[in-house]
């Protein structure tokens, strides 16, 4: 069991194979996700042992450009009124559309504690993006989540044209 | 007495133009814009439903929600408080201010339930019960050792669990009868306070783990096993609070269905992985879509077992229409 906080996991996971003026190349991934720094959707994508890359944190990043089709993972916290459920980075990976067009699926993060919030994030990128919901799991998710969400995902990439 | 608990030795301006951790300000931020108070909620709608419920019904009522204002106090007065002196940054020690108030603020919501609902001889007879119910009793004095102590750790591990696992045997019965149709008002000021103790479990958890990042392995060892068995600790004496409630009303299984799935949340908002195994956790689904609307089984696209999966009819965007 690891106990270090997953921000400090940050260089491990994802596979970017350069920097470009136009951005960084995702790699040949099939998730790209998004992570806050206390890192618990990043620890979730770590235990799938998927190919994943990272949605930048910060706007001084290289933006993250998708090179093949993929499962977004997003977290939504907090619930109540503040802004948009969506964080602005993701919002910012979805404005290109490259990164728009090859969206598959969204798999929501979150914590049932936060009412109608729960997972709200994956919720509005489906509806916008028209791509199934296609699971919700909460915090770091659960060892029975995690197989689920593995397996599924194994499924879902043979039957892709 | 509280006499080991100390205050910071030193204090600088706070300010808030320098910041160490965006957490704090992430969380301090989504804590205000949570911000609520018991007035804002009709309750006097829910006398009606609460003249339905039977004697047994009402009186199970009044004792759950003594024993989560308890919580709730100790959590105010004593739990939050005693974070203070070993946070990291100056804004930590804000957050954690706010924690405070707010766990004032839900201890006093109960009495604006009970005032709206109950008699005042029903009222004393509640808040007496709470303090002659040993294992309430029992799960109060636990955590406040803990407080107690000097470890910084152990205070966030005790925080934790009280504000993601402990407040839950009661939680269940407004989420219960919300589920029914019944006392709805009372179930929406309930789920104000379950999402801020949601953000309160998250944060301190977060903390927590920053706490043991640079720690040796042999103390993260000792960390873990505290965190266990405090958790073994207070989980035998929730069931035995849980068998004390609901044993009357035939609910204790499904209520430690429940506890079971909170333990484990409690568990990773501490950075460690869930301890009760998918068996046990499959919290009847009435109580998981009364906590929230979105949490029914639907959405799993890949099990095949829910009836559909939310699949958004595809909307035009162009590259600047994402004002979400």
């Amino acid at each position: 069991m690891l106990l270090q906080a997953d921000s400090t996991r940050e260089s491990t996971v994802g596979s970017v194979d350069g920097v470009t003026d136009a951005g960084v190349d995702a790699g040949d991934v099939d998730i790209v996700f998004f992570s806050s720094i206390s890192g618990n959707t990043a620890r979730f994508v770590e235990k799938l042992g998927r190919p994943a890359a990272r949605i930048p944190l910060y706007p001084k990043d290289a933006p993250l450009i998708a090179r093949r089709p993929y499962v977004l993972v997003v977290p939504t916290y907090g619930g109540g009124s503040l802004g948009p459920a969506v964080p602005r980075q993701v919002i910012r990976f979805l404005n290109d559309e490259r990164n728009r067009s090859l969206i598959r699926g969204v798999i929501g993060a979150g914590n049932t504690n936060f009412g109608e919030a729960f997972c709200l994030a994956g919720d509005i990128i489906a509806q916008k993006c028209g791509v199934p919901h296609m699971y919700r799991f909460e915090v770091f998710g659960t060892p029975d989540d995690v197989a689920t969400v593995h397996e599924g995902l194994e499924e879902f990439w043979k039957q892709q044209p | 007495m509280i006499d080991k608990l100390k205050l910071v030795s030193h204090v600088d301006a706070i300010n808030w133009n320098k910041i160490e951790d965006e957490k704090d300000v992430e969380v301090w931020n989504r804590l205000v814009n949570n911000f609520w108070l018991p007035e804002k909620i009709p309750l006097s709608n829910d006398v009606q439903s609460w003249n339905q419920l039977t004697p047994v019904e009402q009186q199970l009522t009044m004792r759950v929600f003594t024993g989560l204002t308890l919580l709730d106090t100790i959590q105010g007065t004593v739990g939050a408080v005693s974070l203070i002196p070993d946070a990291i940054t100056p804004h930590e020690e804000a957050v954690y201010t706010n924690i405070a108030f707010m766990e004032s603020v839900h201890a006093k919501s109960y009495s604006s339930i009970f005032s709206t609902l109950a008699s005042t001889k029903e009222i004393d007879e509640a808040f007496r019960w709470s303090t002659e119910n040993e294992n309430l009793q029992k799960k109060a004095s636990i955590v406040m050792d803990y407080y107690q102590g000097d470890d910084p750790l152990k205070r966030k591990v005790a925080s934790v669990l009280l504000e993601s696992f402990l407040f839950y045997s009661g939680f269940y019965l407004p989420m219960y009868f919300s589920s029914r149709a019944r006392l709805t008002n009372t179930a929406d000021l309930i789920r104000l306070i379950i999402r801020d103790e949601a953000v309160h479990g998250y944060y301190i958890g977060y903390k927590f783990q920053k706490g043991l990042e640079g720690a040796t392995q042999e103390r993260k060892d000792e960390i873990k096993d505290y965190t266990f068995n405090l958790m073994y600790e207070l989980y035998e004496n929730e069931v035995q609070y849980t068998q004390d409630l609901y044993d009357q009303v035939g609910l204790t299984e499904d209520v430690k269905k429940f506890l079971h799935y909170n333990a484990n949340k409690a568990l990773m908002n501490l950075g460690y992985e869930a301890m009760f195994p998918k068996s046990v956790t499959d919290v009847n689904p009435a109580i998981l879509s009364a906590l929230s609307p979105n949490a029914d089984e639907n959405h799993d696209f890949f099990s095949g077992s829910g009836s559909s999966y939310v699949i958004g009819k595809a909307v035009n965007t162009e590259d600047d229409d994402w004002d979400f």
